[in-house]
């Protein structure tokens, strides 16, 4: 009983072998500009791919997480802003603060589908390789904070 | 008089031939839209909404059947087959998300267990009317 409670209530698929899949177009919140994904995941090490918006209640206790994943790691930050509002979005990072390298809309939540995703906040930790290493539905908290800088720092 | 005639019949078969365009194109419009419709609801019935309790992306009106209900008709509008657009939401989302499971490892059993039932009672059967005889 104890442990059914304990259980994980969303499927989720096993990561081991997961690799995402990068090669769409995507358009830039601030210069809307528009680009193929492949080319935001270049040049680091390890990428923290988070899905926010800025009508989701958890995605603004996750902030100071993301923030301090921002300071602290050599992770590339890219951000998925998913079904908002431009205006809302841009007062959302001013007030709760960006985190993000790069941020992609998703106006109509299809490119989160391409992650594999399910809604907002979900987080994914990816590889130089596109490989999923890690994903986390729902807010973040301390505990995979703590797991996201082991894996990168190491 | 008569080039007047002759005119206003020149008009007539001209306007029966836009008509005519017109509404070929219209049927054909309808005919490809409704054709991708029907395919897009055939894959959204076969698919679970994995944030739903017991309902499928067609039936379901969440944030996230609804995102689906969206990249299908992109899929599709890109030219991809069912197939393609199945297997590889199974990548994304695992084996879960469809309703149709296909062989695999982790399936085998699904799928061999009715027929290994039907061969032992098939066994136990024969077994129980030779010994009769």
């Amino acid at each position: 009983m104890k442990f059914a409670l304990q259980k994980e209530k969303i499927y989720s698929p096993k990561m081991s072998e997961n690799q995402i899949f990068t090669d769409f177009q995507v358009v830039g919140l601030i210069e809307e500009k528009q680009i193929n994904f492949n080319e935001a995941l270049t040049g680091k090490n390890f990428y923290l791919i988070n899905i926010w918006s800025s009508w989701c209640e958890p995605c603004k206790d996750e902030s100071e997480y993301l923030l301090e994943l921002k300071k602290n790691t050599p992770v590339m930050m890219i951000g998925i802003n998913y079904k908002d509002k431009k205006k809302n979005a841009l007062n959302f990072l001013k007030l709760y603060g960006d985190p993000f390298d790069q941020i992609f809309i998703d106006k109509q939540g299809t490119i989160s589908i391409n992650f594999g995703a399910y809604g907002v906040p979900e987080t994914f930790l990816v590889n130089e390789d596109n490989k999923v290493l890690k994903k986390y539905i729902g807010p973040l908290n301390d505990e995979d904070v703590y797991e996201i800088k082991k894996i990168t720092n190491n | 008089m008569r080039m007047f005639m002759k005119l206003k019949k020149l008009l007539t078969i001209k306007i029966l031939i836009i008509f005519i365009l017109i509404s070929f194109n219209l049927k054909n419009i309808a005919m490809a839209s409704t054709f991708s419709e029907e395919q897009t609801i055939n894959i959204t019935k076969n698919l679970r909404c994995l944030i739903c309790q017991g309902q499928t992306i067609h039936e379901s009106n969440s944030d996230f059947a609804e995102s689906m209900k969206k990249y299908i008709k992109g899929q599709l509008e890109n030219g991809k087959t069912d197939e393609e657009i199945f297997s590889s939401l199974v990548e994304k989302y695992g084996q879960w998300i469809v309703y149709d499971p296909g062989i695999s490892r982790n399936t085998l059993l699904l799928w061999a267990l009715p027929l290994l039932l039907f061969l032992i009672g098939g066994a136990i059967i024969a077994k129980k009317i030779f010994r009769k005889i």
